[in-house]
């Protein structure tokens, strides 16, 4: 667990709020099967994903968006919306557009080889396409696949065949069906049998142009006895215009392999009057298919005007392992409604889930999980910490956790707690010196440690300081 | 001019009226009690002084060092020179002592920031006269802590923040004989010229560890008696009812 540092000299505002200024190819807005089919072309898709994105779609007509979260979400016009908007100039590692290695560079991305963290292989999709990934040979050497998902389906179309969809089938969700339709990009990542990803494989997703949504897929395979560990970051333009985010990421882990899969979600999340922002509305899920194999999602969610998003885990192998780790803040008029779901289905399998809530302002924040336990997935266990923390009086928190057992000899535990800063701890801490956000902003992230301290170590000093960042102002 | 000066204290909480004229001064290198019966304000009287936001102060000043802190926020009082022993540390969860001690110390650096080497070199040190393990340091602050581990956590951070006056609010309660021993130790270590001292307890015992120069009684909000070490050793006899048939008598 890194000390945490302060750095009084970070800014309070969205400091990713800015637009880059490029020439973008981008589709007219609306979505029909033509569209859908453009944009397979621009994707130079063989045949069957075509059809797979078609089928896709048609469902997707005949489905409602769901009702069922605790939010309050105006309804969306999906015929208002750019479904595929890319950079116009052909963009590469080698020659890329200096707007856009200037936009890296003020994200904080080292995309340039030599300039590339050195254990970091970063992937980075600009609204619709990636737009190169790095430590790309080196990879190679070890057989382990790390492209954008585009390319996946142009040179590894077996392995895409293979798992596409078989985690979150097409018509899981209406965001599900959806993104099956229309997605641009993504990550794809195959780890081979008994390799140890020795990199954090990293994608950054970034949304530039206007009225755009993003349709991000990502499929992740780790073979048997392989480990990887891979981070996804994101951040968007200050507008005043609601944007949609619809992803899809599906992980799977074969016998004895372990994926640790993080998030640092930091899109733009409004005004402080709840003008503009990002609808995050996300479908991720792995699947323990090996024994033994385990899946651990751990979320770092500070931004977004809505967000809407359960990774999950199918615990089908004997013995597998299923692991949720959350922190989810919310300030001025955000709405959170995040969490997991747990399915047991192997014998002796287990999961735990640390959810740490923080709302502030006028937000709302909500766990909703759900623990399953199947017929004959004897012994499960599963140990559920809910944890809910409000700052001020205008913000509200719930816990929705759902428990279906159908198996006697499961163990579970759950507990739940919410609270407020008290005016207790803040006098302490400020009799000692602590000016009141320090002292506030020290009562939270210790709040969240347990989920910090799950993190890859460079990530969590970076989500520390964001969260401090994000508390700035909403103190007091 | 006295470095703590309480001029006419009076507080409420609330409706109530708790302090009713307390009148105090302490120099850097005197060591103070205050005792008084159950009740009496001993404790509002170090809320008071520190700043905590539920008690009002309806009339008086209370200067440090010349200047008065009452518009001072408890944080400004603090990197002033005021410490305050609580009698109930709360915990913070999840923040570990040496954490929160360096952002402390930080607060008190001219730079903003204390070198990490020689913060932790001193900590380490202090701990060690505390008979406080090493292990400590990587604990939450105050979570699961006994009540002896408050306290020397407590003295710990008196030892390490150097105030110029520190008030010890009832923090001998609850603690055994060997806690005591140790406690007073490090407050004994402190006591010097560069240190004012107001011990507030209700039992003698503390005091024949940590040896006041004066001895204060507080009662129904005011101070009604004053004296040296000898008035110590008459409450231990004979309670608090003669200072209050003596108290109405003057009256």
């Amino acid at each position: 667990m890194p000390e945490f540092e302060t750095d009084s000299n970070l800014v309070q505002e969205y400091k990713y709020g800015f637009v880059t200024d490029i020439e973008s190819d981008t589709i007219p807005k609306g979505l029909n099967e033509e569209v859908v089919a453009i944009i397979s072309a621009k994707k130079k898709e063989p045949v069957w994903m075509l059809e797979w994105r078609l089928k896709a779609f048609r469902r997707w007509k005949k489905m409602k968006s769901p009702t069922w979260a605790y939010i309050d979400c105006p309804e969306i016009d999906f015929q208002d919306i750019h479904y595929y908007s890319a950079p116009k100039e052909p963009v590469n590692l080698a020659d890329m557009d200096p707007e856009l290695l200037k936009t890296f560079e003020r994200l904080g991305i080292p995309m340039g080889e030599k300039d590339a963290m050195s254990g970091v292989a970063m992937d980075v999709v600009f609204d619709s396409v990636s737009v190169g990934t790095t430590h790309k040979e080196m990879l190679e050497e070890l057989g382990i696949i790390f492209c954008s998902i585009s390319e996946a389906i142009q040179e590894h179309p077996d392995l895409v065949k293979q798992y596409l969809g078989t985690v979150v089938p097409p018509g899981d969700n209406f965001y599900a069906a959806l993104n099956s339709a229309v997605f641009t990009d993504g990550s794809f990542c195959y780890i081979p049998k008994g390799v140890t990803c020795p990199v954090e494989l990293s994608t950054y997703f970034r949304i530039n142009a206007a009225d755009t949504g993003q349709f991000e897929r990502t499929l992740i395979i780790c073979d048997d006895n392989a480990t990887c560990s891979y981070l996804e970051g994101c951040t968007a333009p200050a507008r005043d215009t609601n944007q949609l985010h619809a992803a899809v990421v599906e992980i799977v882990a074969l016998e004895n392999s372990e994926v640790k899969y993080s998030t640092v979600q930091n899109w733009y999340a409004g005004d402080e009057n709840g003008i503009g922002g990002i609808y995050n509305f996300v479908t991720k899920r792995g699947h323990c298919r090996g024994r033994r194999s385990k899946i651990s999602w751990t979320q770092v969610e500070v931004g977004a005007a809505i967000t809407w998003k359960y990774p999950s885990c199918v615990l089908e192998g004997d013995g597998s392992v299923g692991e949720f780790y959350s922190v989810a803040f919310t300030n001025n008029h955000m709405q959170a409604d995040t969490g997991t779901k747990m399915i047991h289905v192997g014998k002796n399998t287990s999961s735990t889930i640390i959810s740490k809530g923080i709302s502030a302002g006028q937000s709302s924040n909500n766990y909703r999980g759900l623990v399953k336990v199947v017929e004959g997935a004897t012994n499960a266990r599963n140990h559920s910490i809910c944890d809910s923390l409000l700052i001020g009086r205008d913000c509200s928190a719930n816990t929705f956790p759902y428990i279906e057992s159908e198996d006697d000899s499961a163990h579970l535990a759950h507990e739940a707690t919410t609270s407020t800063i008290s005016e207790d701890q803040l006098f302490y801490l400020k009799s000692r010196g602590l000016s009141e956000e320090d002292a506030a902003s020290m009562v939270v992230k210790g709040f969240c440690k347990d989920v910090f301290k799950k993190l890859p170590l460079e990530f969590s000093v970076e989500a520390i300081k964001l969260l401090e960042i994000k508390l700035e102002g909403s103190i007091g | 001019m006295p470095y703590l000066e309480i001029k006419n204290l009076h507080a409420s909480i609330g409706d109530i009226q708790i302090l009713k004229g307390v009148n105090l001064e302490i120099n850097k290198g005197e060591v103070h009690a205050l005792m008084g019966p159950n009740g009496s304000g001993k404790s509002t009287l170090s809320s008071v002084i520190m700043g905590h936001p539920d008690y009002e102060v309806t009339e008086g000043d209370i200067l440090l060092n010349g200047e008065s802190i009452l518009e001072m926020d408890p944080d400004e009082r603090a990197l002033a020179g005021l410490f305050l022993c609580f009698q109930y540390p709360v915990a913070i969860p999840g923040v570990s002592i040496s954490n929160f001690m360096k952002k402390a110390v930080d607060a008190r650096h001219p730079e903003g920031k204390a070198p990490a080497g020689p913060f932790l070199k001193e900590m380490r040190e202090m701990m060690a006269y505390l008979d406080m393990d090493k292990s400590f340091a990587n604990r939450g602050l105050n979570e699961g802590f006994s009540g002896g581990e408050k306290k020397r956590m407590e003295i710990l951070q008196m030892m390490m923040f150097k105030p110029s006056i520190a008030i010890m609010d009832e923090t001998d309660s609850g603690l055994d004989i060997d806690a005591l021993q140790v406690v007073s130790k490090g407050v004994n270590k402190l006591r010097g010229p560069d240190l004012g001292l107001l011990v507030i307890t209700h039992y003698e015992r503390i005091l024949t560890y940590i040896e006041p120069e004066f001895l204060h009684v507080l009662m129904e909000g005011k101070i009604v008696m004053s004296g040296g070490p000898e008035l110590v050793k008459k409450l231990e006899e004979n309670g608090y009812d003669w200072v209050r048939e003596q108290v109405i008598a003057t009256a």
